[in-house]
């Protein structure tokens, strides 16, 4: 599938340079097309999208409240269903509001069915507000409220969603546009709750160079720190690059060390994250071998 | 037509005759029976919305908002704890100028844990931008929410509006009421700011302080235009179905040497208490206030005036009492009364007026 030329986030946002927000945003839009709605609460993107009364985008944005975004998107999908319109509501949501402030919101509407696509771009912090930790901050990482260091693992998020059964879920990373366009053309055909996670490597929370973004990217899955999956009506099946991850992969050194917030992890840290990449690839080979 | 029924019931009669799309709630003591009445409508298709159960009460607001912003009707109820749930989404409704209308039954807020009425909980919501009604009986309640969503939608409003509903006073005492044919009362909805596909726009974006400042005014000015609206809206009723309301209800006041204020049920009640004081021969009149917000300028030059506050704004005063002196330049005596449900009767009412006392304030059942 070719990706669409139409743009529908303009050239001069307010991002920072090598926002992974923006990028996957482009594509999401470009996958998602003119009949859409976006539903964006208290993140980055809220910046992003531009300062009243211009904008930097080509389809309706709504601005909601932080911890609202998939209660809001259920009521926006179901009247626009009564109305009888097809329209794509899609929440737009950072790692926050997803895994800690709307969780109850976004489990809420996963259970009740609703129609729409909610997309985490997961930047591991609160960027928004400068750098804090969130629940999917990885162990180690330096944030600007666990300046020594994060003591806990990220929340597994993809196992709580998961456990939701929704029609389709997959995991994306901005690194990998044409592997996030087609999950999210693949998403929007299905009627139902879908639920998108993708990485998004952010240069100034993460402390890499800002041209480096997709490279970062493109490292964490080669190392398996992120593994591009789907499963649609709950079959899992492993998509592009992690493919060849699943079997032969980079040390998970290679790219804990490349960035900043990494700095003074030590090395019983690095071995426990790579025993836990090394466990997680290995259950996500048995569910893809299996027949359940 | 003629029905027997409880304040909730009269609340969702009307929510079904006025046909909204969507409709998003979460239970509450003493809210509750409204939200299953319209879930049984919907379930036996004598309506025809999208009934949407939600998880909590921010979510309940955060599904109706995301519904009105595509430009349909839409309806919620909540009660105390669930309202403060949701209070950062009702600054969301009103700012982003969605005429959602929502129930709420007054009850008190813990701890200690109690469900009885008391004002507490709407008037903490007294700056959000909503329209506030508190009604007095059931038929009061049919007929304000189904008058709600005009007011609401109308162009010059477009503000959310919340019709109050004491606790179990209301909520669950049954009375006989008359519901309306609906044909022709209520025009379609149309939300001239609804999401637009074929003209897109950041919709709550980033905004500067002297725009977020111009935006404050649109409110306000939708509040002060609400009254005429409200006027309006209420006398094209009476019209219609023959039964007549204003602002604030007036009960023998034209010759009231003193008059009793208060809101809710404990403003029917103060009608019998002038009753039993004009027989005593003291010349008494009652207002009862049902629109809190806009709040009603009242003429009470060379009257003595008594307010029974069902809340309370710690460190202030009671909340109407306090109003009222502010934007009527009375000096009432200031009585605390019927807090958690507390008893009032008439006679107590009654007796409030006795004892009164100019700028006093007065703890019924705690001052000795
Ligand atoms: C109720 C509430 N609490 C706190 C905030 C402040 N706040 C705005 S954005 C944000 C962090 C957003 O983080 P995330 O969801 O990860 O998105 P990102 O900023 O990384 O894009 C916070 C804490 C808020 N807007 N609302
Ligand atoms: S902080 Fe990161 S996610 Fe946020 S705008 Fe900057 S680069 Fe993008």
């Amino acid at each position: 599938m070719a990706i669409p030329d139409e743009e529908y986030i303009l050239k001069t946002t307010s991002a920072c340079a090598g926002c992974p927000s923006s990028l996957i945003l482009r594509y999401v839009t470009k996958a998602a097309g003119p009949d859409t709605v976006l539903v964006i609460p208290a993140c980055c993107t809220s910046v992003i999208q531009g300062v009243y009364p211009t904008t930097a985008m080509n389809i309706p944005v709504y601005n909601v409240a932080f911890a609202s975004a998939a209660a809001v998107g259920s009521g926006m999908s179901e009247a626009f269903r009564a109305s009888g319109r097809k329209t794509n509501v899609i929440c737009y949501a950072g790692d926050g509001g997803t895994v800690d402030i709307g969780i109850q919101a976004l489990s809420g509407a996963l259970e009740r069915g609703n129609d729409f696509l909610y997309i985490c771009y997961d930047n591991e912090a609160y960027s928004n507000t400068g750098m804090q930790r969130s629940g999917a901050t990885p162990l180690a990482a330096r944030t600007t409220t666990t300046p020594a260091g994060k003591t806990d693992h990220k929340k597994d998020l993809d196992a709580i969603v998961a456990a939701h059964n929704p029609v389709y879920q997959a995991t994306a990373c901005a690194a990998y546009p044409m592997d996030l366009y087609n999950k999210v053309v693949k998403a929007l055909s299905i009627p139902g709750p879908k639920f998108m996670h993708v990485l998004a490597p952010c240069p100034p929370g993460w402390r890499f160079p800002s041209d480096e973004t997709v490279e970062m990217g493109k490292l964490a899955v080669k190392s398996g720190m992120w593994v591009l999956w789907e499963r649609d009506h709950g079959k899992l099946a492993i998509t592009g690059a992690s493919k060849a991850a699943m079997k032969k992969r980079i040390p998970v050194a290679d790219y804990l060390t490349r960035q900043g917030r990494f700095k003074g992890i030590t090395d019983d840290q690095i071995t426990e994250i790579q025993a836990m990449v090394d466990r997680t690839i290995g259950c996500l080979q048995k569910e893809v071998e299996s027949e359940c | 037509m003629l029905t027997i029924g409880t304040g909730n019931k009269a609340v969702a009669l009307a929510v079904r005759d006025a046909k909204p799309v969507v409709v998003a709630a979460y239970p509450i003591t003493p809210q509750t029976e409204i939200v299953e009445e319209i879930a049984n409508y919907v379930a036996d298709g004598s309506m025809d919305a999208r009934y949407i159960p939600v998880e909590s009460e921010h979510s309940s607001m955060a599904a109706c908002i995301g519904a009105a912003a595509t430009g349909v009707r839409t309806f919620t109820a909540t009660s105390s704890h669930g309202l403060v749930y949701m209070c950062e989404m009702l600054h969301m409704t009103a700012g982003a100028r969605l005429p959602i209308v929502m129930a709420n039954a007054n009850r008190a807020l813990g701890p200690g844990w109690n469900i009885g009425a008391e004002h507490s909980d709407s008037l903490s919501m007294r700056d959000t931008g909503w329209l506030q009604c508190y009604a007095g009986t059931a038929q009061e309640a049919y007929d304000a929410t189904f008058m709600a969503f005009r007011i609401a939608e109308h162009a010059n409003v477009l503000l959310p509006v919340m019709i109050n509903l004491d606790g179990f006073l209301l909520t669950h005492i049954t009375q006989p009421f008359d519901t309306v044919d609906p044909e022709g009362f209520l025009p379609p909805t149309s939300t001239p700011h609804a999401i637009d596909i074929e003209n897109p726009g950041g919709y709550g974006t980033l905004t500067t302080g002297s725009e977020h400042f111009k935006f404050r005014w649109d409110i306000e000015r939708g509040m002060r235009d609400s009254v005429a609206v409200i006027k309006e809206v209420e006398e094209a009723f009476a019209a219609k179905y023959g039964r007549r309301y204003d602002m604030v209800e007036e009960y023998r006041c034209e010759d009231a040497e003193v008059v009793i204020i208060a809101m809710g049920t404990l403003g029917k009640e103060m009608e019998v208490a002038v009753d039993m004081l004009r027989n005593e021969g003291v010349r008494a009149g009652s207002m009862r206030v049902r629109w809190f917000r806009p709040f009603p300028v009242i003429d009470l030059a060379d009257k003595e005036v008594v307010v029974i506050d069902r809340d309370y704004s710690f460190g202030y005063g009671g909340i109407l009492a306090n109003e009222l002196r502010a934007k009527c330049g009375c000096r009432p005596f200031s009585v605390i009364a019927g807090l958690g449900g507390q008893d009032v009767t008439y006679k107590d009412i009654a007796s409030f007026v006795r004892m009164r006392e100019e700028d006093g304030e007065y703890w019924f059942g705690v001052d000795a």
